[in-house]
Order: structure tokens, then C-alpha cells, then sequence
């Protein structure tokens, strides 16, 4: 079944399209400060670019995160198995048969699959465009020290790690979602919406109290990998946040999904 | 709900003698024997038919010979005439198409039962009659098909047995020419219908039938004599051109058992 997700993504163009979307986001750091004629300011990592390619990846992360990567989460974990539900083919699977928990937890699987090949995919590129624009050095770090060319790469790694896994509590919320309704885009835009309140919340100082609640508090942690020493503490956090509404909506997606009378 | 897509209040489904709301691997086992089109079939659109086979094939696992389940789409594209067709992309099928892969989807895993919901819904005349001798000739390969339909027609040409749900209660069941069976029925030909009304309403055993047609119709009891009604009615005087005995066709059947159950007690 988890193949089998795999495969029917492969055959749809939007998978395409997609991909060469953030292809073009991916190269913009790069781009953007080999052509413009510098001055300060933009998103993390964006200035740090033109002295160094291996900014770029980070950069064309940094560029993702807030926005794309929580439309893409809910875009994918709201159709999951509401997708399948307006298709009318949901009621075809389970009685093929495919288990109710094993139908939940695949789709769950195979987004995070799907927002992991993002993740690399943005990197990559981003990471080439930076090399081929400015080429790679050591890199100096948040700290002031410097980070070889092989280690910086690993950190880079670690951070996609940490971007994936913070989306992975909202990518179980979609899902959740999903199995409440037979519409995927309803789901997708509930999801999307949870992102945004979550960050809108996480600037508002007066709703401090319930910062170290949100979903998104941590999400911009990675960036503590490129301290020397690395700072855990946000990470931990954000990774602890992560499991935790990772294991709640999970729970909660499984619980009403196998309770439930597929109609549809 | 034999299914298990929807959830039972109380009570116990066994498909082919497993639970299917026990828990557990039952249900897997039963639905394994079990095949199904639940209402109009359905598909990923952007895949081709060949491809949504497999991939339902190779959704409900385990992760079987390859090989094996690319000859058993082969087979089963076959048997539904779809092996020409079967890598276009289900976008463009007709209905009919799509039915009859829908009908192909249910036969993949070789089941010994077919649960079909209308499976002649929405089709031509032709669609039909394929569907038709399609299921009939899965039926002499030992394979029970179990349709659910409103079209009596359609269930009276092709069926065994046909079972009569009144209310939720199976109010009847048998093969269909003992269902219609009992009291039969004529139809008249008058020239007065007014006057051979009032005429049969005298005679005992006979009833007339009001069924929203234009011919007059009447039952008859059982053992009752249609040369009596024909001497009633020349008596009073009507012009007789012609008296046709009728079968009661299933949707006659189906009325009169159905009003039955409905009839305030």
C-alpha cells in the first residue's frame, strides 16, 4: 500500500508541476544575490549566500518553511484520506481489503515521504545553485567559529531533518482532518489554517503564555545547529512538540476513522 | 454493511461463515472471499484501468509475486472484454466501461461471492444485456452474484433466486416464477368498460384490478374460471373481443408484498 501511494503521486502531473515550483523557489537565494546589488535584510540565511554557496541550501529552506511547507503539508495530509473518500474509491480499498489502521497510518507515511522528497529536492537545488554561483567554502557559523565544507553539509542534513520532523504534528493534524470529511480541500485549508494561527499566535507577545504550546514554536530551531557549540534546547523542544501532536492526532485520526460508517 | 463499511448497531454479519464485525483478521478473511461494486464504481481517473487494478491489487498486500498479480490484471481485463482498453486512462471510459471494470476491480481477488449494488445503473440497453451475460456466465462458473437492484426487469432476466426486502424484513424469497406463481389474472377487452365493471363486481372469485392502466384487468382466485367472467359479462350485454390470461410480472409481485408490509395493522 505505502508503494503503491508512492507510485500514483509518480503518475500525476501536479507532482511535476510541483516539483518544478519549488525548484524555482529553491534557486531564488542563489539567483537573486548573484544579479541583485546587495543591501541587508530578507530571510534567514539570505544575506550569507553570496559568501558562501553552501548558505543557499539553508536559505532555500529558510525560504519554504513559514509558508510553502505548511501549504504542501495540508495540501497532501488533507487529501489523504479525504482524497480518496470524494473519489469514491476510499470504500473500494477497505473492502479489497485494506485494514482501517494500516489505510491511516500508510497515507500518514507515505505525505511525510512526500514532504521529506521536498525537502531534500528544495536542498538540492538550492544547494547546486549556490554552488555553481558562488561555490563552497568553510563556513563561518551564528557564533563567529567556522564549520569545514563536510561538517556544514551534515548540519545542513540534520536541518532538513529538523524541518521535516516539525512538520510532521501538523502532517497528523491534516489527517486527522481528513477523516472527519469527504472533502480534501476542506481538510487541506483547515490544516493550512492551523499553521497560520499557530505562527500568527507565535508573534503576538500578549498570548506569550501559550507560545511554548504551539505547533510552530520551534520551527525555526534549526537554525541552532549552526552555533557552535549547537544549542539543543529549542531543538529538543521543537522535536518533544513534534512527537507530541504527532501521537495525539495520530491517535485521534485512527480512533475516529475506525469508528467510522464509510458512505462515500 | 456486509462489507464492514458501515458500523453495525448489534448484531453479526458472516460473509461465507466469517464475522465480519468480530475483530481481528476476521474481516480480512471474509472480505478476502468477497468481492463488491457499491454503488457506481470508482477510480483514480489519472491512472490507466490496467494500472488501477494493480494498485488495488497491490494496496491490500501482502506484496505478492509481482509477476503474478500483473497476469491476474491480465486475466481479470479479460473477462470484463477491457484488455484492449486497458491502458487508457479511466478518464476517458465510457460508463459502461467504467462498470464493467468496476465488475473487474470486484473479481480480482477471485472471490466466491459478488456483492453487486445496481450494477446495470446508468447503462444502455447493450450495456445491460453485456453486464448481464457477463455476471451469468461468472454465475455457471460457480461464483454466487448477489444483486441488489430496483429494476425488476433486469432482476426477473437474470437471477435464480430473488429475495423481497419489505421494511427491512425479507418478506419473500425463491426463484422468481415461484414468487409470481398463485392467483393469475386476465385481461379484458370491452367495448362498454363501465358497464363490464359494473357487471364483474357481481361475480364471486374475481377482482378487478386498479393499476392506473388503460385495459381492464381482474384476478382471479384460485380455480376460478375465466369462461365464467366471459359468460357475466356477455350476459349484461358487453361486446367480448378478447380474454388474454396474464402472468403477474415481478413488479406485481414486488407491489403486492411491499403493500402488504406497509398496510396499517
Amino acid at each position: 500500500m505505502f508503494g503503491v501511494e508512492l507510485l500514483k503521486s509518480l503518475h500525476r502531473p501536479r507532482t511535476y508541476v510541483l516539483g518544478a515550483c519549488l525548484a524555482a523557489v529553491a534557486v531564488l537565494p542563489a539567483v537573486l544575490q548573484a544579479t541583485a546589488s546587495g543591501g541587508a535584510g530578507g530571510p534567514p540565511f539570505f544575506d550569507l549566500v553570496r559568501h558562501n554557496g553552501l548558505f543557499a541550501g539553508l536559505a532555500a529552506m529558510a525560504l519554504i518553511q513559514p509558508f510553502f511547507l505548511p501549504l504542501g503539508t495540508g495540501l497532501l495530509s488533507g487529501e489523504a484520506v479525504a482524497g480518496e473518500a470524494s473519489a469514491g474509491t476510499l470504500r473500494y480499498l477497505l473492502v479489497r481489503p485494506v485494514g482501517r489502521v494500516r489505510l491511516v497510518v500508510t497515507k500518514y507515511l507515505a505525505v511525510m515521504t512526500e514532504l521529506g522528497a521536498s525537502v531534500l529536492w528544495v536542498t538540492l537545488v538550492g544547494l547546486t545553485a549556490g554552488l555553481i554561483a558562488f561555490g563552497f567554502g568553510p563556513l563561518p557559523t551564528l557564533s563567529g567559529s567556522t564549520l569545514s565544507v563536510g561538517a556544514a553539509l551534515m548540519r545542513t542534513v540534520g536541518a532538513m531533518a529538523y524541518i521535516l520532523i516539525g512538520v510532521a504534528g501538523l502532517a497528523a493534524i491534516g489527517v486527522f482532518l481528513s477523516t472527519l470529511t469527504d472533502s480534501g480541500i476542506g481538510a487541506a485549508v483547515a490544516t493550512v489554517s492551523v499553521a497560520i494561527a499557530s505562527q500568527i499566535l507565535g508573534g503576538i507577545s500578549a498570548v506569550r503564555a501559550i507560545h511554548p504550546y504551539l505547533i510552530s514554536d520551534q520551527w525555526l530551531a534549526y537554525a541552532d545547529l549552526f552555533r557552535t557549540p549547537v544549542v539543543w534546547d529549542g531543538i529538543a523542544r521543537g522535536l518533544l512538540l513534534a512527537a507530541v501532536y504527532t501521537a495525539l492526532f495520530l491517535a485521534a485520526a485512527l480512533i475516529v476513522f475506525t469508528r467510522k460508517d464509510v458512505t462515500s | 454493511m456486509a462489507l464492514g463499511l458501515i458500523l453495525p448497531t448489534e448484531g453479526e454479519v458472516d460473509v461465507l461463515g466469517e464475522p465480519v464485525f468480530a475483530g481481528g483478521a476476521a474481516r480480512g478473511r471474509a472480505l478476502r472471499k468477497a468481492g463488491a461494486l457499491v454503488e457506481e464504481p470508482a477510480f483514480w481517473m489519472y491512472l490507466s484501468g490496467r494500472r488501477n487494478l494493480d494498485y488495488f491489487a497491490a494496496a491490500a498486500g501482502p506484496p505478492d509475486d509481482r509477476d503474478a498479480r500483473r497476469s491476474r490484471v491480465d486475466e481479470v481485463l479479460r473477462t470484463v472484454g477491457l484488455d484492449a482498453a486497458g491502458d487508457k486512462k479511466v478518464k476517458a471510459y465510457s460508463q459502461g466501461m467504467r462498470q464493467r471494470l468496476g465488475i473487474g476491480l470486484a473479481l480480482l481477488g477471485a472471490p466466491r461471492v459478488l456483492l453487486l449494488d445496481e450494477p446495470t445503473n446508468g447503462l444502455d440497453p447493450q450495456g445491460m444485456r453485456e453486464i448481464r451475460t457477463l455476471l451469468r456466465r461468472l454465475a455457471d462458473d460457480g461464483v454466487t452474484v448477489f444483486v441488489s437492484s430496483h429494476l425488476l426487469s433486469e432482476v426477473e432476466a437474470m437471477c435464480d433466486r430473488v429475495g423481497v426486502l419489505a421494511r427491512g424484513r425479507l418478506v419473500a424469497e425463491g426463484p422468481p416464477a415461484n414468487l409470481r406463481a398463485g392467483a393469475s389474472r386476465l385481461r379484458i377487452d370491452v367495448d362498454d368498460r363501465g358497464r363490464a365493471e359494473r357487471a364483474l363486481r357481481d361475480v364471486s372469485d374475481v377482482t378487478l384490478i386498479a393499476d392506473g392502466s388503460t385495459a381492464l384487468r381482474v384476478r382471479l382466485s384460485e380455480g376460478a374460471d375465466p369462461a365464467e367472467v366471459n359468460a357475466a359479462l356477455v350476459r349484461a350485454g358487453v361486446g367480448v373481443r378478447a380474454l388474454v390470461p396474464e402472468h403477474d410480472s415481478l413488479e406485481d409481485v414486488f407491489v403486492a408484498l411491499v403493500e402488504g408490509e406497509d398496510a396499517p395493522r
